[in-house]
């Protein structure tokens, strides 16, 4: 039964794999199982929530500190998002490690049906709309708890099926490809394989095992709760505020990498990047291996 | 980068700038009555149970040693009361105020500051994190609540120890909305649950909640009702204000506050 059900599960069994169309587009591969498919959506609605709902819960405390704990009497402030008033108009200033940028209209002063307002941030950047924390809380807590349900279920299948193992592990060989590919991928020359290139897996390993996980732990470094039953954790990243910080940086990071992403789709080919994550079949441009 | 794929790209760009500036579609979510916001709020109920499930009775909050208290206790929601019956009791020193403690219990009694101090005290140099992010090491010295339980005899039936304030929030057509909050007796047992009238090696400032004020230190701020005037020992929360258990609960915020 054991044998069976990882069978079934291992998408790239050789009777799926069509022959070549006659009209010379390559051939149709099944690249993404189900659950790759499945937790990939999940993730990106995931993400999406939790991206503005944070951006809310951070308004309540626009400043980041480093440390256990947050500097009123001292300074332990990296990154400070202000409102001033200037010559008696409103003005956003956006302090990052003491260099000090005037951000009005984004960040600190933003437009309110057509006032200047003090808040952090501009309502289409968070959820809701208005400041309300209590709602942020709600909404990020429950997607927290997505998030973290969707690694779960992802590394189980991915283990089972071997999605880890044989589509994001890197071989010798490919770990030597890697400057090549850096040049190749700088030339902005893609091409279409059925199987991801080296930079493709270094990229999805550290997303999937690195900044997800890390996004997770730090967030639950601010709980109190969590703080009583796995100590370690405030040992590990510094404190609690440093803890704040950090998820805040994996936050840009996991931003920077959706940039790229959605780049990577659109030079790759969007309509053959999109059907193969959401039926599975992908286009290649090349003959698919014999292993 | 051929002409075409530039107009795919700016295409998708424009598609996605439009995607991101969603915010404003999920405001409804802001209306507490939101049948989707309450599913979402189920995720609270979740982490409850994660939380006591994981949790050992006796599992710590991080202890800090002095050299952590770097600045004075930051005070956060009422900071100085104007109520009359507070005012009162604040000119004579406290000497006539009394914490009645009532409900489910055997022996119902009201503590006098002196009743408190007289027994075993425990100080702890802990964070205070508060909902909006920030945190703020002090030292607290009070008497655990649970030896409070004990003496007025909670009775098994129990689920509840709430904490009704002298401070005014808000007015209400039916008079002042005054702060209170609640926390099951798990919370309320927890070794570092004090009664706490003592502050950085002083007595508890009146920006800090004096003269009693309690210490919660496995959940946020809000949960540390301040300026204590009566603890209830209960089965039911909806007696209580609008019924979700604290002043902030009642306005959308969770109720339990270990995350």
């Amino acid at each position: 039964m054991r044998n069976k059900a990882s069978l079934t599960l291992d998408p790239r069994t050789p009777e799926r794999i069509p022959p070549s169309p006659p009209d010379g587009r390559g051939r149709l591969v099944y690249r993404q199982s189900v659950w790759t498919r499945l937790t990939h959506w999940a993730w990106a609605v995931a993400l999406f929530f939790l991206l503005l709902s944070g951006l809310q819960i951070f308004m309540a405390r626009p400043d980041l500190y480093i440390g256990r704990q947050s500097g009123f009497d001292f300074d332990n402030a990296i990154l400070s998002i202000s409102a001033e008033v200037e010559d008696g108009a409103l003005v956003g200033v956006t302090d990052v490690f003491g260099w000090r940028f005037e951000t009005t209209g984004y960040l600190g002063v933003v437009d309110e049906g057509g006032v200047p307002a003090p808040k952090t941030f501009p309502g289409w950047m968070t959820i809701p709309s208005g400041r309300d924390l209590a709602t942020g809380r709600v909404v990020h807590l429950f997607f927290a708890w997505v998030l973290l349900a969707t690694l779960a279920v992802w590394l189980v299948a991915s283990l089972a099926n071997r999605h880890i193992r044989r589509d994001l592990a890197l071989s010798r060989d490919e770990l030597r490809r890697i400057p090549r590919e850096v040049t190749s991928h700088a030339r902005l020359s893609f091409r279409r394989e059925p199987r991801y290139n080296p930079l493709q897996k270094l990229t999805y390993l550290a997303i999937l095992f690195l900044v997800l996980p890390l996004m997770v732990l730090t967030g639950l470094t601010m709980s109190p709760g969590v703080n009583a039953w796995a100590p370690w954790m405030l040992d590990l990243f510094g404190g609690r505020q440093t803890a704040r910080t950090l998820h805040f940086l994996l936050m840009l990071a996991l931003l920077a990498f959706f940039v790229v992403h959605m780049f990577m789709v659109v030079f790759a080919g969007s309509v053959n990047e999109m059907r193969s994550m959401i039926t599975g079949w992908f286009r290649a441009d090349t003959e698919i291996p014999h292993d | 980068m051929t002409d075409l794929s530039r107009r795919h790209f700016l295409r998708r760009g424009a598609a996605l700038g439009a995607s991101l500036g969603l915010g404003g579609c999920f405001d409804e979510l802001a209306d507490r009555d939101n049948p989707v916001r309450a599913t979402l709020a189920g995720a609270n109920d979740l982490t409850y149970a994660a939380q006591r499930a994981l949790l050992d009775h006796d599992a710590l909050a991080r202890e800090y040693p002095a050299s952590a208290i770097r600045q004075p206790m930051r005070p956060n929601g009422s900071t100085s009361p104007r109520d009359p019956d507070y005012l009162n009791h604040l000119v004579s020193g406290f000497e006539t105020w009394r914490l009645p403690v009532s409900g489910l219990v055997d022996r119902p009694e009201s503590f006098s500051l002196a009743d408190l101090a007289s027994m075993p005290a425990r100080t702890q140099i802990t964070r205070h994190d508060c909902v909006e992010g920030w945190s703020c090491i002090a030292q607290w010295t009070g008497v655990p609540l649970r030896l409070v339980l004990d003496r007025v005899g909670a009775r098994p039936e129990a689920r509840f120890v709430v904490f009704r304030c002298f401070d005014t929030m808000e007015w209400s057509p039916t008079g002042p909305v005054k702060y209170y909050e609640s926390v099951d007796l798990w919370a309320a047992r927890h070794p570092q649950t004090i009664l706490a009238y003592g502050m950085n090696g002083g007595p508890l400032p009146v920006a800090n909640g004096a003269p009693l004020r309690v210490r919660i230190e496995l959940q946020l701020g809000y949960k540390m009702a301040k300026y204590l005037q009566a603890i209830d020992v209960t089965d039911t929360l909806e007696p209580y204000g609008l019924g979700e258990g604290g002043y902030w609960e009642d306005r959308g915020y969770e109720w339990y506050a270990g995350i």
